[in-house]
């Protein structure tokens, strides 16, 4: 059993109220805050090495100490609830069914950052998160965690629950901070970076739900314990929500010393293939990052085992590596076409691109088309490295990420699955069914 | 008549009361979600207008952003929208052939409603539910682990709750 800092008390019955999740220990982490200077708070996040749960793995230590404080300005905590990258449904767990955690480190953390306006900007579908969210944070008021000199300190502080409406984008950071003000989640060039010019232009930090909730047990046993869990950069836990043809889609709080293989197969996770069927290809930590093949997930390039934490999910870089990314695990069994698929989510990034820079709004549209053709038996072999050169063309090339994002899904498919490609293409007749009996596949494993 | 109730009123008062002084306008997402609810599930031009002169807003201002997300309807929609996920993880297993029995049970396509202004058809990308797909929202709330006895469930669900 892999050790539980987030969700070992999800489950305790009544646990969503305040009554239940103080008597649990709850909020122990605000009073020993509020005891220390902001300044030691922010210290003690950066010796737990937490890195951002968001996607990026920034060290969020690091990010707190770049904010800027001049005098007499406000600083605002913005709490990244949008979750919206195919694969992803961690962060709705963690607030659906203890969402006091997340208030108490975003108190935590509020003071840490002095932040007296402190707002949770969730993707506006999870409408009935806001209603658990805006409960706990009653309760949190009505017992004096939140309002006007908490604990005695002087410190005034209150959480806003502000919904979304359906923009994938608007979880880069600074459309989010453009959504919140009222605006269309355009993103904005960089810099000035949120650090120092973000909402209403003040300094800003945004970070994901799950980086704000592990600010609870990081003060509760202590940054440097923290840090001993998990291996190397990759400390704490971190959670993963796993899907597609799996036996136990879920989502599940590992230490990051586990091989993806044990992730996989064993009983207390993903609970092997559904079916009974071979792993054929997997996207580890959702649809932005590269898809493996089965032999390149479970074992690296170079034959090693490979391990679910920042550094083993990206060894071997794009060519025979992906990445952690937000933690969305989508497993793909030997039935499942890799064309049909990367279609999907091509569709997903031209759906969502907020349309600013042409590489991106003009190469979306001309992937998903590429892709529509090869899949309907429509294509020729020169789609397929067309396709390849306007991915090449979106990737950097733009203000936001989110060129990235879609171009190297589309990459990552063509790099290790040419062969369905080109089967697409010579099989026009056949192209609709989705048994490939192609290479790459892993044999079914009994559970380990 | 596009106007809120008073009670209504008073919680446009209260999200503005969120922001610091002079930054209503953040504000507008809430008030449409708001509108949208009230005003018979889309954003007219006249509820746009209406938006707008509330939050004191210029109407573009407003028009812009209606537009620019998906969840707000700029045309009418039918009683009930079911907002069926097709991204891959939802794909994988099994949307596509959820989306085709609704599409046969309703007799209408993707973006179509049925005559008697009933039921609204839409696929949607991913919600945040991939574990429990295939699934659809259907208002407030994700039906999840779609089959096609539980689509005929929440259809007969929806008719009575009209009747
Ligand atoms: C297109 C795009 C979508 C993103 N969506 C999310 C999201 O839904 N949730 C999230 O926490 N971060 C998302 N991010 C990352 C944020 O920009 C930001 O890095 C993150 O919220 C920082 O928090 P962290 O340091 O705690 O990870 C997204 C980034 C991009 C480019
Ligand atoms: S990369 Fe795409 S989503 Fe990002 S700013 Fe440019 S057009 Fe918008
Ligand atoms: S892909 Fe359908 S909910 Fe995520």
């Amino acid at each position: 059993m892999g050790r539980k800092l987030l969700l070992e008390k999800a489950h305790i019955p009544g646990i969503r109220s305040y009554e239940v999740y103080r008597r649990e220990g709850g909020y122990a982490s605000v009073e020993k805050a509020l005891r220390m200077a902001p300044a030691d708070v922010v210290e003690e996040v950066k010796k737990s090495g937490l890195r951002g749960r968001g996607g990026a793995g920034f060290p969020t230590g690091m990010k707190w100490s770049f904010l800027a404080k001049p005098e007499g300005v406000p600083r605002y905590l913005v709490c990244n609830a949008d979750e919206s990258e195919p694969g992803t449904f961690k962060d709705r767990y963690l607030m659906e069914f203890i969402p006091h955690l997340l208030i108490e480190g975003l108190i935590a953390a509020s003071w840490a950052l002095g932040s007296n306006r402190t707002y949770i900007y969730i993707r506006g579908e999870y409408a009935w998160i806001v209603d658990i969210l805006e409960q706990a944070i009653v309760e949190a008021n009505a017992n004096g965690w939140l309002g006007k000199n908490i604990l005695g300190t002087g410190f005034d502080c209150q959480i806003y629950v502000q919904r979304g409406a359906g923009a994938y984008i608007c979880g880069e950071e600074t459309a989010l901070i453009e959504s919140l003000e009222g605006k269309r989640g355009n993103p904005r060039i960089k810099p000035p970076f949120p650090a120092v010019k973000g909402l209403w232009d003040c300094p800003t930090v945004v970070n994901n739900v799950e980086t704000l909730a592990a600010v609870v047990p990081i003060l509760n046993i202590g940054g440097e314990e923290y840090a001993k869990i998990g291996v190397g950069r990759s400390t704490g836990t971190k959670l993963i929500s796993a899907c597609g043809n799996i036996n136990k889609p879920g989502v599940y709080e590992i230490d990051m010393n586990i091989s993806v293989e044990e992730f996989i197969y064993s009983d207390e996770y993903c609970g092997g293939i559904a079916h009974g069927k071979r792993l054929k290809a997997c996207i580890p930590g959702g649809s932005s990052v590269p898809i493996l093949p089965a032999n390149l997930l479970l074992k690296t390039a170079k034959g090693e085992t490979r391990m679910m934490h920042y550094e083993g999910l990206a060894d071997g870089g794009f060519a025979t590596g992906s990445m952690m990314g937000s933690g969305g695990f989508i497993v793909l069994d030997e039935d499942q076409c890799i064309v049909r698929h990367t279609l999907t989510l091509a569709r997903f990034y031209r759906h969502e691109s907020c349309g600013q820079c042409s590489p991106c709004r003009e190469g979306t549209g001309w992937m998903e088309k590429i892709l529509n053709k090869i899949e309907y038996g429509k294509g020729q072999l020169s789609d397929i490295d067309l396709l390849w050169d306007i991915q090449r063309k979106i990737e950097g090339n733009t203000i936001c990420p989110l060129g990235d994002a879609a171009a190297w899904p589309v990459a990552a498919a063509i790099r290790h699955f040419r062969d369905e490609f080109e089967w697409h293409v010579n099989n026009p007749e056949l192209s609709q069914q989705r048994n490939f009996g192609l290479a790459h596949y892993a044999e079914a494993l009994t559970t380990v | 008549m596009t106007q809120f109730s008073d009670t209504r009123l008073a919680e446009v008062r209260q999200i503005i009361d969120r922001y610091p002084e002079g930054k209503q306008k953040s504000a507008l997402i809430p008030v449409l979600h708001m509108a949208q609810e009230d005003f018979s599930g889309w954003l007219s031009p006249e509820t746009m207008d209406y938006v707008a002169s509330l939050l004191q807003l210029e109407p573009i201002e407003v028009y812009e952003v209606a537009t620019f997300y998906s969840m707000f309807n700029t045309q009418p929609v039918g009683s009930h929208v079911f907002e069926v996920c097709h991204t891959g993880p939802c794909m994988l297993r099994g949307s596509d052939d959820i989306i085709s029995y609704i599409k046969g049970k309703l007799g209408i396509g993707v973006g179509e409603t049925t005559a008697d202004g009933l039921f609204t058809l839409k696929t949607v990308e991913c919600l945040g539910a991939c574990g429990y797909a295939p699934m659809m929202q259907l208002g407030k709330h994700y039906r999840e682990h779609l089959t096609p006895e539980k689509v005929d469930a929440i259809i007969e669900e929806c008719r009575q709750s009209v009747a």
